[in-house]
């Protein structure tokens, strides 16, 4: 059993102008030692969905799954103190904005010494001592010194930093990158993201890297879920999926990249990702996939792990030996 | 004679003096120290860089938005100035944040024939004519004109900046990290629209980005900038498969690639940008370079041409 397992999360806000489908349907799986990447344009719910696990999410959302399992316990009925044991410990979450997740009135020393007196119940001289060898750990030069520091008197990598000494202070099983080098330049990215795959690798840690870029996906992942209007469209290893994606936005998007342009014009995809209110009844993307049929509009089948669990009536890069399962009407 | 190009900058710098607060430190930033090129009709000039290294100085300083306060900027061989009708048509500038740039207040209309009516005296059905023409070409829809911005997704809301830019039939649009808040999907749609419009009129950009992949596919020519400098420069071909200044090999070697079975060696930055307040003695990429010997300590390298570009740099060494 994974270390992590969703099947069938569903998060649906209610909004002035009705019911709005964030995630539909997702399922996300993730074991120690591996590293997901959850890629998908914004507004794909990828946050969402990671913040539904938390538990992170305001009253207006409503939440349903059919199962949401975190290292053996069920995480839908869990209550509050419980969970508030969990979050922070044995799973910890680095968001795109160190700046808004550091609280802006304490020290550096103070914000990491507190989640070491909560968690572990460490006394004043061993969470100093832990805290620094945390600070240490994510490559803070004179760590010592930095204890009395405010997160305002840091830069953007530095505080990237610090939230990932944070995240990491109780050990975590899983670590939640949500978009962690989005703000930074790409020399700093990749420091960070060394720093995260380093970590990763050193404390046997599950790694769920939420990005939006193609590039990151590549270098870090080993295995990629895209998603597409809050649904998962497709999974499968990174290798294949650059190689081989089966679902026709995967592919048009990596068609889109500038890297692989073979002319001056790049293949786009028309349109945009449909709304609250344009959410078209059968498959998702139909409005602008270049092979869609009438009956797309209609329905979408799931394929076989074999074909991605793509999430197509009519999947690309199909081999001799895939078995392409027909589309059905509604 | 040949004809002067459309725009070139000599030395051209802008330094700002911060008054320190309570936290900072007072003294003078130069944004922008000495950067020389020209830019030439039909032609991408590239300006690549971290944040902070002076683009969008650069950007305000050729839109006319700022003055220099070092160096020389000519339009077509004349003293550039805002004072000049022809040079506020001459040069329009599309920003990175379609959401900023656009009044909330106004329609779409209104902000397309607002620039018209004021450098021009195009009748009220010339201007609602030319707008309906710009908006066709960016692939907007005529009833679009009646909308306002915030009912605009943000691919559409820069197709709606590009066509503000180009309603006085500018030669030069300076475009400061126009896709850069754009998903993958629209961003390619955005960047066509960019290459048609160029082919179409002519028009030379200044495009400014800190994504190499973009800039590859888009640039005829680069320039690299590091704290304010401009550190290395040329052909985008030339530059981004013999890359010669160890920063700009870094920042190639950084940006990530789109392919999981290249395993690529990278160059790992140490350390990070330093405060612009008190740049490093000598080259002010010294303290993070693996290349770095005395001399780059004590005096900073000019920049030279060297071979086929241009390269502020003592110690080069190929990749
Ligand atoms: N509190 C909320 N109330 C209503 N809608 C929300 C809320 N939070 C997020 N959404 C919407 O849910 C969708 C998914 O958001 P998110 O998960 O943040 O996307 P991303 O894939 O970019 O991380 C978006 O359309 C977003 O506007
Ligand atoms: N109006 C200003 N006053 C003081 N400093 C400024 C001003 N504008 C820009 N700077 C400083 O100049 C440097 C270059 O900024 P900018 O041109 O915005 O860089 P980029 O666009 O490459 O990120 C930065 O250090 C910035 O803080
Ligand atoms: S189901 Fe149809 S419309 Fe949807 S992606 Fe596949 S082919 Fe395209
Ligand atoms: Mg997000
Ligand atoms: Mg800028």
């Amino acid at each position: 059993m994974a270390l992590l397992d969703i099947s069938n999360l569903t998060v649906e806000f209610q909004t002035a102008s009705g019911m709005f489908r964030a995630v539909d349907n997702t399922d996300i799986r993730c074991d120690r030692g591996e590293i997901l990447s959850i890629v998908g344009e914004s507004g794909s719910g990828k946050s969402v969905s990671m913040l539904a696990l938390m538990g992170l999410l305001p009253w207006t959302a409503n939440i349903s799954a059919d199962k949401i399992e975190f290292d053996g316990r069920d995480m839908r009925s869990i209550d509050k103190n419980a969970r508030r044991k969990i979050v922070g410990k044995d799973m910890a979450m680095i968001f795109q904005e160190p700046m808004s997740s550091l609280n802006p009135c304490f020290t550096v020393g103070f914000q990491i010494g507190e989640v070491l007196k909560f968690h572990l119940g460490l006394d004043r001289a061993t969470r100093r001592k832990r805290t620094i060898e945390l600070l240490e750990q994510v490559g803070i030069p004179a760590p010592e010194s930095r204890l009395s520091v405010f997160p305002h008197q840091l830069s953007g990598g530095m505080s990237q930093r610090v939230m990932i000494a944070m995240a990491l202070a109780a050990d975590p099983k899983l670590l939640i990158a949500d978009e962690p080098t989005t703000a930074l330049d790409v020399t700093i990215q990749a420091q960070i993201l060394e720093l995260l795959v380093g970590l990763q690798k050193d404390k046997d840690m599950a790694l769920i890297l939420i990005t939006h870029d193609m590039g990151v996906v590549a270098e870090t992942a080993e295995r990629v879920q895209v998603q597409y209007a809050g649904q998962k469209v497709e999974e499968q290893a990174v290798g294949n999926l650059f190689d081989k994606p089966h679902h026709p936005y995967t592919s048009a998007l990596l068609s889109a990249l500038p890297e692989r342009a073979t002319g001056r014009e790049l293949p786009s995809i028309p349109g945009v990702v449909p709304g609250q209110f344009d959410r078209p009844p059968g498959c998702l993307f139909a409005p602008r996939c270049s092979f869609a049929q009438d009956v797309c509009n209609k329905g979408v089948v799931r394929q076989d792990e074999a074909l991605g669990a793509t999430l197509c009536n009519f999947p690309v890069n199909v081999g001799k030996a895939d078995t392409v399962k027909p589309a059905e009407a509604g | 004679m040949t004809a002067s190009p459309l725009i070139s900058a000599s030395n051209l710098g802008r330094f700002y003096s911060v008054s320190g607060g309570m936290f900072a430190p007072s003294g003078t930033v130069k944004a922008l120290d000495g950067a020389s090129f020209t830019l030439e009709e039909g032609k991408t000039l590239a300006v690549v860089g971290e944040s902070g290294c002076g683009k969008s100085t650069l950007a305000r300083l050729v839109s006319l938005i700022e003055e220099p306060t070092a160096g020389e900027l000519l339009f077509e061989g004349e003293p550039a100035s805002a004072q000049v009708p022809e040079h506020r048509k001459l040069v329009q500038i599309v920003f990175q944040n379609p959401y900023g740039s656009l009044n909330p207040r106004h329609k779409i209309g209104t902000i397309l024939e607002e620039p018209l009516r004021l450098n021009s005296d195009l009748s009220r059905a010339e201007c609602r004519k030319r707008a309906d023409e710009i908006m066709e070409r960016v692939g907007l829809r005529p009833e679009h004109y009646d909308r306002y911005p915030h009912m605009f997704s943000g691919g559409q809301r820069q197709r709606i900046a590009i066509a503000r830019a180009l309603m006085v039939n500018p030669r030069v649009l300076v475009l400061d990290e126009p896709v850069s808040a754009l998903d993958l999907s629209i961003q390619a749609q955005v960047l066509n629209i960019l290459a048609e419009l160029q082919e179409e009129f002519n028009l030379a950009y200044l495009f400014i980005s800190h994504d190499l992949s973009v800039v590859k596919h888009i640039s005829d020519e680069v320039m690299v900038m590091y704290l304010g400098k401009v550190v290395e420069a040329g052909a985008a071909k030339t530059v981004f498969d013999n890359p010669k200044h160890p920063y700009t090999q870094a920042l190639l070697s950084a940006t990530p690639v789109a392919d999981p079975h290249r395993k690529k060696k990278r160059i790992m930055l140490q350390g990070e940008l330093p405060s612009p307040l008190n740049p490093p003695a000598g080259c002010a990429f010294n303290p993070r370079c693996r290349n770095a010997i005395e001399k780059c300590r004590a005096e900073a390298p000019a920049l030279v041409f060297d071979e086929k570009t241009e390269l502020a740099c003592f110690n080069p060494t190929p990749l």
